[in-house]
């Protein structure tokens, strides 16, 4: 039988990309961090805490996030598919555009043009032009698919084409406006209203660009590293359609206590904690498929940052229903628990699943052995713990501000005002941007070790037919 | 079968997604923003505090700052009353934020005079000496864009005359914000609810007790320096020399304020560190 010339040159183009932005994320990040301890840092009226950190939270999701989402999913749609891709030219058009309307956000948000809308910040000409990017990638995908040559489309591209879906419905319906000039436009929605779209759409962003795709590359890169099936595929079913029906539910999870409607807040609630079910379907699958093969976490390193990432999946979502409850969010709500939160899940799931995504791809991709498995460990703990460290201080921080902030006399007045908690976070700001200085540290491996395989890596066997 | 045919996935999925969607974020809408949110005395945003609010967003303050009390005791206590949802319906977009670096903004309005506003945008370490807010000087450096005003008010629907739109000029950017600042909160009379009752009689717990002066002098540096100045002479408040009345008439102006004088309340300073201040306070007096 042929083997189809698959077009790996894209591939390589996305992974080289998104690592860029991955950069800049955690660098921008790390300066953010310092911000918060030496606000001497700020330099106005570009270099701001409150102009940078959109910038820090848009390269990170949108950059590397969804640019590694690119790189994999169409390496993975031409290998479950085995057709090649429907169109390169769209493909290599959808790189160039990719880069374009990154380095754009960048480029406006510092000059302070936002919507203030969260991780959809950008302002309206942006927002056009992650239309047209969406429309070119979910063509390419959708095609190829269509065109396949195996009956059967697998885990992972059920993933795949939720997220394709999810996405363009929530992205459109949020960034609904009135263009005032050409970087400022109003929101279609007003108070109440406004929040309680942009929080559906904000939370099913994490499930639509942060939870299907990077449960796509784990189902896909998982048998594939570890040489045995995924558990089963029952499961697997079972889990994907409770998993996007009852993440739709949850928005109001992050308004609990605000103006917006009792019911919906309570239907937030329920359904958050549903979700345990189908996240820990997946947590499940990927432990249980692991039977017997415990012992390649010592062997092979691609496991361990697969297995990690699972892991820091599941302990997010359970942490993540913790704080739908109603009682939970009074306290911890608006304290720094919940950056810490949400850096458990970007820098402990999706980055390693990413990371383990892009070592697999090397020998695939450039055709040589990836350069050194001590610097891929090394490069394994130092994430691990800079994001450990992050986490787990600002969960600290965030249980003593939440109890100063409701600490009360025994006659019912205040015991702090707001600045005394606030003084008490600096030791732990400081923890945190020591995390992050470990976490880019650790970044500063990979990038070594990736530029290091390109240029002297040992030629692998693993290669394949390449397009030009 | 769905395992097999894209389009029927796609379509499974889609309608999978959309029924938690339209339950609960295309629904509220009927409720929400209605006659039975409208708070009567709840009024568009002027043309100068619509840009402040623009530049509000612009510097994205909403990354640390929320602006919305939540209906529980402490919140209530150190912020105000709580937020309800007929405030909001001016706000396009909301900026009710998730994160509290620095406290809530929904009832700041009317708290501060603005002239402590402005030397706090400008200087935040000079009124709050460890805050971690940026300077935000440049604002009043730069004089304000009127560009779009009327257009923004035409988008928005909020009345607009040429007076407003001419009183425009001559006003920097930091004019603009804390304009906004002020209108946040002050629609509503609340802090006339509000006002702390307290229940029986007001004694002084440390009366005649020199020491907890010490500690008074402290938290009269941390919190009351700024506005009376160190040696108590006034500078954005009034001179608070000689203060001539009874301990828990001070007491009072301490933990409620003067709203209409721009004194703020102390209330979360807490009972017992607001009459260690009466006590640092009535010692200072020059007999």
């Amino acid at each position: 039988m042929d083997k189809p010339v698959y077009n790996h040159a894209i591939v390589r183009s996305f992974v080289a990309w998104s690592v860029v932005w991955g950069l800049v994320a955690v660098l921008v990040g790390v300066i953010v961090s310092f911000q918060m301890v030496l606000p001497e840092l700020n330099f106005p009226p570009y270099l701001t805490f409150g102009r940078l950190r959109p910038i820090h939270t848009n390269a990170g999701i949108y950059g590397w996030g969804v640019g590694t989402i690119f790189a994999m999913f169409l390496y993975i749609v031409q290998r479950l598919c085995r057709v090649p891709l429907w169109s390169d030219k769209l493909a290599t058009f959808q790189l160039w555009f990719f880069n374009i309307t990154i380095a754009a956000s960048a480029v406006t948000l510092l000059l302070g043009y936002t919507t203030s809308k969260e991780y959809h910040e950008m302002e309206w000409p942006i927002d056009v032009m992650v239309v047209i990017l969406w429309v070119a990638f979910s063509i390419n995908i959708i095609m190829t698919i269509v065109k396949r040559k195996e009956e059967q489309m697998y885990i992972s591209l059920w993933y795949m084409l939720a997220s394709i879906v999810g996405v363009a419905i929530l992205y459109l319906v949020n960034s609904a406006a009135v263009p005032v000039s050409l970087f400022k436009s109003y929101s279609a929605f007003a108070g109440t209203n406004d929040a309680n779209v942009q929080w559906w759409f904000g939370h099913n962003a994490v499930a639509m660009a942060l939870t299907a795709p990077p449960l796509a590359m784990f189902y896909y890169f998982l048998p594939k590293s570890t040489g045995v099936p995924i558990y089963s595929h029952r499961l697997s079913i079972i889990s994907f359609w409770s998993l996007i029906f009852m993440y739709l539910w949850t928005g109001a999870h992050h308004l609990l206590w605000t103006p917006v409607p009792d019911w919906i807040q309570t239907l937030a609630m329920a359904f958050s904690v549903m979700l345990i079910a189908p996240s820990w379907g997946s947590v499940f699958n990927g432990y249980l498929s692991m039977n017997g093969q415990w012992h390649q976490m010592r062997e092979n390193y691609l496991v361990k940052f697969l297995i990690l990432g699972i892991t820091f999946y599941g302990l997010q979502t359970l942490q993540g229903p913790m704080q739908a409850i109603r009682s939970f969010s009074a306290f911890i709500h608006y304290t720094d628990w919940i950056p810490g939160h949400i850096h458990m899940g970007t820098l402990g799931w999706v980055s390693l699943i990413a990371f383990a995504g892009i070592y697999y791809l090397l020998p695939r991709i450039y055709g040589r052995e990836v350069y050194s498995i001590p610097l891929a460990n090394l490069h394994f703990w130092l994430v691990l713990i800079g994001q450990l460290i992050y986490s787990v201080s600002l969960w600290i921080a965030g249980v003593q501000q939440a109890g100063m902030w409701h600490s009360m006399e025994n006659d019912g007045s205040l015991t702090y005002s707001f600045m005394e908690t606030m003084i008490e976070m600096y030791p732990y700001w400081w923890a945190r941007a020591v995390g992050g200085v470990i976490y880019l540290l650790g970044l500063g491996v990979f990038i070594y070790n990736l530029i290091l395989t390109v240029r002297k890596g040992k030629p692998s066997d693993d290669a394949v037919g390449q397009t030009a | 079968m769905w395992e097999k045919k894209p389009f029927l996935f796609l379509i499974l999925a889609t309608a999978a997604m959309l029924v938690g969607t339209i339950i609960t974020m295309v629904l509220p809408f009927v409720w929400v923003n209605t006659e039975a949110d409208r708070i009567a005395s709840v009024s568009p945003y002027t043309p100068l505090e619509q840009e402040g609010r623009d530049i509000y967003i612009r510097e994205g303050c909403n990354n640390c700052h929320t602006q919305t009390v939540r209906p529980l005791v402490a919140e209530v206590l150190r912020y105000g009353e709580y937020s309800k949802s007929g405030e909001f319906a001016y706000d396009r977009p909301f900026l009710w934020g998730s994160k509290r670096t620095g406290p809530d903004l929904a009832r700041i309005g009317g708290k501060y005079p603005d002239a402590w506003h402005t030397q706090h945008m400008a200087a935040p370490t000079a009124m709050i000496p460890r805050s971690n807010m940026p300077a935000y000087a440049f604002l009043g450096e730069r004089s304000l864009d009127t560009g779009h005003t009327r257009r923004k008010m035409e988008v928005l629907g909020f009345p607009c005359t040429d007076e407003e739109i001419a009183g425009l000029q001559g006003k920097n950017e930091l004019d603009a914000v804390v304009a906004y600042l002020q209108k946040l909160g002050s629609d509503i009379p609340w802090r006339q609810a509000a006002q702390t009752r307290v229940v029986g009689e007001l004694t002084n717990p440390y009366l005649g007790d020199s020491s907890v002066i010490a500690e008074g002098e402290g938290l009269y540096d941390q919190h009351c320096a700024v506005c009376h100045g160190k040696d108590l002479a006034g500078d954005i408040g009034p001179d608070i020399q000689d203060l001539d009345m009874a301990d828990a008439e001070l007491y009072q102006i301490l933990y409620n304020g003067l709203p209409e004088g721009g004194m703020p309340a102390f209330d979360s300073l807490g009972s017992t560190r607001v009459w260690k201040l009466v006590n640092y306070l009535k010692y200072q007096k020059r007999h």
